[in-house]
């Protein structure tokens, strides 16, 4: 199939999003409290680029689908039982700190090893995709340094939309200030992709896949490389929690008009 | 040593990101007693050059011309790439925005320093340059210094009050860049706004206005009311002049199959997986406060919340004040008491 794409999906684990985080100082850095007993979940825009590669690879014959991930080997396998039923993929685990506070360059260069390492991968027709931002450093670094490393001229983020033409070229919306997007053609691959939200809603639990992926996660976790991930150059002064709390006024039992009345003083203040 | 330099784009001139930026630029190179200069790549480098006149720095340097009219990667960075090589700063401050966040990871590797991005607050304590940025969304605030030279930091906006500048003519010094055939692989088409809809974000307003699922779930009465809320909440906007923000149930509607409010798309949500907007006040409304949308919210200084639930994450310290009411009777009379 002519336009056949490999798409390598970046992603990595974040602690749930409905925990609460204590920042610590550790040996290593700045860390989060627990954070090896923390639930965690694939990194939330990394997990709409995998839906979105899982749904490129059903439309279009012959495009396979890599996840690439870094974090902790027991993490990491707890993330795979949640997201293994999600979506197709080759699983790619490479053990190291994935902690917000650890460098964009150094989980960069892992990653890029663990891509090169990926055996029959054909660079002309990679697609990398992955969170345009991470839950944790949120930087918008890791996936731009990657592409770079892999000499990809064509980068793409906040993407919402790919369009895959005949030809193999493709139409990109990414988000841009003012609430609107920007519309480009790419001749086609090599090109990094680092999703936003996308429009595809999170894919059913699909036993079958889960099966199918399961054989291949759990050897793969078993022989991940292990990674240097670290601080960088970076001294930290200070890590430390906003206020978090403020003292709520609950109104119960006003009458609407009043209750408008407030507001409206309240929005002219 | 330190030597500045502001890189911008000369679009961010309208969205006034470079006054932000070169006044930043001048506070830290006043505390480092070092000299500062300009780089600007884009359309109308000149005008962009001009506006900034009267801005103490040393030195205007630009790239211009059509193949860096556009925001592109493959464009944009070797045309940075190029400024920073003539200007030989070791601080690089740019202001933060699509385009130029874009580039800047690669463009610090490519010449062997490193960036950080979303930096909010760049100050020198004895003698030495510290950057502050949030982590895990918001959730906590690092400062930090870092070794490695150049260091390119991407100024967040809206955190410093923007000097105003005289404009004044300035002489830029235009540096050649040649693109190669593969630079010009992607060819950027233009704006696209989401089809039908109203303006409803506005990055500059006074007030955020937070719609919930609530709004296009059963009523009372057992029925939906989504018509009735699309009015009620488009003639709040109209009226206050707000932007729109949404939780992630609402939009992620949309692809649901359920009942959607026709304007609301992804980029009006807030939260984790959405925007962190910054506004002086903000109105949350059948929304029940939960944490991923909640610290959307981190830079909203003022926190009101309408909902039934007396029990919702709003409760819990996340506002300033609940009102336990139905939204859509509150709204509606709110609008009645704002067209008085």
């Amino acid at each position: 199939m002519a336009n056949a794409y490999q798409i390598i999906v970046c992603g990595s684990l974040v602690p749930d999003p409905l925990q609460t985080l204590e920042p610590i100082s550790s040996p290593s850095g700045p860390a989060l409290k627990n954070e090896l007993m923390l639930p965690a979940a694939l990194d939330p825009w990394a997990g709409h680029a995998l839906y979105e590669a899982a749904n490129l690879a059903k439309k279009i014959p012959g495009t396979q689908v890599w996840l690439v991930s870094l974090g902790p080997k027991a993490k990491l396998q707890q993330l795979m039982m949640n997201i293994a039923q999600k979506a197709a993929f080759t699983f790619v685990p490479v053990e190291g700190n994935a902690g917000g506070f650890m460098s964009a360059t150094d989980s960069a260069s892992a990653l890029v090893k663990a891509i090169e390492g990926i055996e029959g991968l054909d660079k002309e027709r990679m697609l990398l995709f992955g969170g345009w931002e991470s839950a944790s450093r949120g930087a918008g670094s890791t996936l731009q340094l990657i592409g770079d490393a892999l000499g990809i001229q064509d980068q793409f983020m906040g993407v919402d939309e790919i369009k895959i033409q005949e030809d193999g070229s493709f139409t990109v919306l990414e988000r841009v200030e003012g609430a609107c997007h920007q519309e480009s053609l790419c001749a086609g691959g090599p090109a990094v992709l680092g999703w936003a939200t996308g429009n595809l809603p999170e894919p059913t639990n699909n036993p079958q896949v889960g099966m199918v992926n399961m054989r291949s996660i759990m050897p793969a976790l078993q022989k991940a490389a292990k990674a240097d991930v670290g601080l960088d150059g970076v001294e930290y002064v200070s890590v430390s929690l906003p206020k978090q709390l403020r003292d709520t006024r609950i109104v119960k039992d006003m009458p609407v008009d009043e209750i408008a009345r407030e507001i409206v003083e309240w929005i002219k203040k | 040593m330190e030597k500045i330099l502001l890189l911008g784009f000369s679009d961010q001139a309208s969205l006034k990101l470079l006054p932000e930026g070169a006044t930043v630029a001048a506070s830290l190179a006043a505390s480092l007693e070092c000299s500062w200069e300009v780089a600007l790549v884009g359309k109308g480098v000149q005008e962009a050059a001009n506006a900034l006149g009267s801005c103490g720095a040393a030195k205007f340097y630009g790239v211009e011309g059509d193949e860096f009219a556009f925001a592109r990667y493959s464009s944009d960075l070797p045309a940075a790439e190029a400024l920073l090589k003539a200007s030989q700063s070791t601080l690089i401050l740019v202001p933060g925005s699509s385009r130029a966040n874009r580039v800047l990871s690669a463009l610090a590797m490519r010449l062997g320093g490193r960036a950080d991005t979303h930096v909010t607050r760049v100050a020198v304590e004895e003698g030495k340059v510290l950057a502050n940025r949030w982590f895990y969304r918001q959730r906590m605030e690092a400062c930090f210094s870092r070794s490695q030279r150049p260091w390119v930091i991407s100024l967040e906006p809206g955190n410093v009050e923007p000097q105003s500048f005289n404009a004044a003519t300035v002489s830029v010094e235009m540096v050649s860049v040649a693109l190669p055939d593969d630079a010009k692989r992607t060819k950027v088409l233009g704006l696209k706004y989401p089809a039908g809809t109203a303006q409803t974000i506005r990055p500059d307003a006074q007030l955020l206005f937070v719609a919930g699922a609530g709004w296009t779930k059963k009523q009372p009465d057992g029925e939906l009311h989504v018509p009735e809320a699309e009015k009620t909440i488009l003639d709040f906007l109209e009226k206050t002049q707000s932007s729109l923000g949404s939780t992630k149930s609402l939009v992620d509607q949309t692809g649901g199959g359920d009942a959607v409010l026709s304007f609301m798309t992804h980029l009006n949500q807030i939260g984790q997986t959405g925007s962190t907007p910054r506004h002086a006040k903000g109105l949350a409304t059948c929304c029940h406060g939960e944490e991923p949308h909640v610290v959307g919210w981190r830079f909203i200084t003022e926190r009101r919340a309408v909902n039934i639930d007396a029990n919702c994450g709003w409760a819990r310290g996340k506002t300033d004040v609940l009102y336990v009411a139905d939204a859509f009777a509150v709204m509606k009379k709110v609008n009645e008491l704002l067209s008085e």
